[in-house]
């Protein structure tokens, strides 16, 4: 049995800890009126010695404000076009201090569901394996186990957040504001679908499926431990395959919802798929650094090489699947550059320029480069390093799919981006290692078990 | 102290074949060659043969074919014949490159894989209407054949073999 050690647990409160704070000065220096937001919008021109990314992202912004404006919101702009120049600056200030005032919102839903996306990619792929009936991989089931056990709570957190915004405490969402929805015919007409009851309805049946599905497969996996048969066993693979179907529907639909709607006036055939990608390889990545991390402490001392060998194969496949689907995404809308779909691309790479493009050095090239390497995979260090720079890289992916739709170009990595970062952080490092304390770390009655333990390549 | 003299054993199960073969290396013998008429998992290992270093040549000529591509595509689309596609006029290659991906890339797995399958080939000494070298048929079916050179230890190698499992045991003399 494996025990939390207490330099573990402190560790993850104290990023807990450090994490709320972040978060909390995030939330008290977001300006509450119109005034609050133009006095920092001023500060920090007049200061123009701040960071560089601060310098970026503001002198642009005086000469694109209509730019974005069109780009943001058309019903605001169309609506406002005969307005007086005055009229256009109330009007960016406003716009200004909405964003301004989501951005402790925007960085906390993104590190929220950065974290649970890594749970139900986990899931997703424990999942395969089960219905797989794979040979090499039952000696990880428990790991797998136990990451998931952050699903319920993670989702928790990010349902409430919906819920929250569902209730105008934050404008992430602005489909979810009957202002804009009444002077915009392009959301109205989806409002059959983005309305806040069936929002809320779907996304609790998807995180209730998945959760269901994550119980009995533990249930069964604990219980198959000290079974004579192999019922248990066969009902996990039933249960499994399942849930897969199920999986492949609700997580699409689930990242039209919490990601894509969003920006509601764009839209794009592949995005489940791509946030498939991310959560899945993010997911991989994360079994790989818990399993290296306890065989680093002794304990799974039947995992050997051949088993990060493997997990390292996926880390560098999936990689590459994500960027084959990040492609194949940007060319055709790059290509075809139809105004209402390239806005996407382009508040991305005008206002995002570092954060869109180092996504794709962390997320492809190195790992391309590091992992390509047969023996390299071999080599913990090679694994731990590869698998920060892609968790990082994921980070940055979820960031980049929903800052610049909430925030437009007033992003900054500042206190609640990495509060909120780390208060995730430690929470899943407290729910995980903690589950993982509650059952042996060989799931020792799994018909497979012998194979994988001998599992070498 | 060379001899034209080999000695062929013939195995008729993988396994057995894998445990007989770290048996002979283990008594010290020089296996010169082993015929199996399918990748046995593991041989190569057994044998202790160097590990393939074509994957490393895989990513030399992946190299090339992306060196290829970025060339061609720049030769034909911007140097020699630029056109407007799609209201982008092709004048540089950094703003077009989107475009070039997929060549880049079909033109990398061109290269690397039929460069890899020549130098495959030509490391193994194949070509067409090349005489095949096995000396029994049967490996091509569902035996396999382990082949050691002899040094006047015929009797001794006869009984190791034949305690290691195999089916069929025989001397056999090279014509040069």
């Amino acid at each position: 049995m494996y025990t939390f050690p207490n330099k573990l647990r402190n560790l993850a409160i104290a990023f807990m800890v450090i994490g709320f704070l972040g978060l909390t000065y995030g939330f008290l220096s977001a300006p509450a009126t119109l005034e609050e937001s133009k006095a920092i919008v001023a500060a920090s021109h007049s200061d123009g010695h701040g960071t560089s990314h601060e310098e970026a992202s503001h002198d642009p912004q005086e000469t694109n404000a209509v730019e974005v404006q069109a780009g943001h919101h058309e019903d605001a702009a169309a609506s406002h076009s005969t307005s007086t120049e005055e009229g256009h600056d109330v009007d960016h200030d406003e716009h200004v201090f909405h964003q301004l005032s989501n951005k402790p919102w925007a960085a906390l839903y993104v590190a929220a569901f950065f974290f649970f996306m890594i749970a139900l990619g986990v899931l997703a792929f424990y999942a395969i394996q089960r219905a797989a009936q794979a040979g090499w991989s039952p000696v990880l089931y428990r790991v797998m186990e136990g990451i998931t056990a952050y699903l319920l709570p993670g989702g928790i957190v990010v349902i409430v957040i919906l819920v929250l915004s569902t209730l105008h405490l934050n404008h992430l969402f602005i489909w979810m504001d009957p202002e804009v929805v009444a002077h915009d015919k392009l959301i109205a007409g989806k409002t059959g679908f983005l309305n806040a009851p069936f929002f809320l309805t779907r996304a609790v049946i998807f995180l209730s499926g998945w959760v269901l599905y994550r119980y009995f497969s533990r249930k069964f996996s604990l219980a198959q431990d000290s079974a004579t048969d192999l019922s248990n066993h066969k009902k996990n693979f039933r249960i499994s395959a399942a849930f897969l179907v199920f999986y492949i529907v609700t997580e699409s639909i689930m990242s039209w919802d919490w990601i894509m709607s969003i920006d509601p006036h764009w839209f794009s055939t592949l995005f489940g798929w791509y946030v498939f990608a991310s959560m899945f390889v993010s997911g991989i990545t994360t079994i790989a650094m818990v399993t290296i991390y306890l065989k680093s402490k002794g304990y799974l001392e039947f995992v050997n090489d051949s088993h990060i060998h493997d997990l390292g194969k996926f880390m560098f496949g999936i990689s590459v699947f994500w960027t084959y689907l990040w492609f194949s995404q940007f060319m055709l809308i790059w290509y075809s550059n139809i105004p209402e779909e390239v806005t996407y691309f382009i508040t991305r790479i005008e206002d995002y320029n570092l954060p869109f493009f180092g996504m794709l050095v962390m997320n492809f090239i190195f790992p391309l480069l590091i992992l390509m390497n047969s023996d390299y995979k071999r080599v913990n260090y090679f694994i731990v390093m590869a698998g920060i720079v892609i968790l990082l890289g994921h980070y940055m992916d979820v960031f980049n799919m929903i800052m610049p739709s909430a925030v437009g170009d007033q992003w900054f990595i500042g206190a609640p981006e990495i509060g909120g970062f780390f208060f995730f952080l430690g929470l899943f490092i407290f729910i995980v290692f903690k589950e993982l304390t509650k059952a042996p770390l060989l799931a020792k009655g799994d018909p497979y078990m012998g194979e994988s333990e001998r599992f070498h390549y | 102290m060379s001899s034209n003299k080999v000695i062929h054993a013939l195995y008729d199960d993988d396994d057995t074949l894998l445990s007989a073969v770290k048996t002979i290396r283990s008594e010290k013998h020089h296996i010169e060659e082993v015929y199996t008429p399918f990748p046995v998992h593991g041989l190569d290992k057994a044998l202790g043969l160097e590990d393939t270093r074509i994957a490393i040549m895989a990513f030399i000529y992946g190299c090339i074919g992306l060196t290829v591509a970025v060339v061609m595509m720049n030769f034909i689309m911007i140097q020699d014949w630029p056109q407007n596609i799609g209201g982008k006029p092709s004048f540089s290659y950094l703003e077009n490159m989107p475009a070039f991906v997929p060549v880049m890339f079909e033109m990398t797995v061109f290269f690397a894989a039929h460069l890899m399958v020549i130098t495959f080939y030509m490391r193994s000494k194949l070509w067409p209407f090349k005489k095949a070298e096995n000396p029994n048929p049967l490996t091509t079916d569902d035996k396999f054949l382990v082949e050691i050179e002899l040094h006047d230890n015929e009797k001794e190698l006869t009984s190791l073999l034949k305690k290691s499992g195999a089916i069929d045991v025989s001397i056999i003399e090279k014509q040069e």
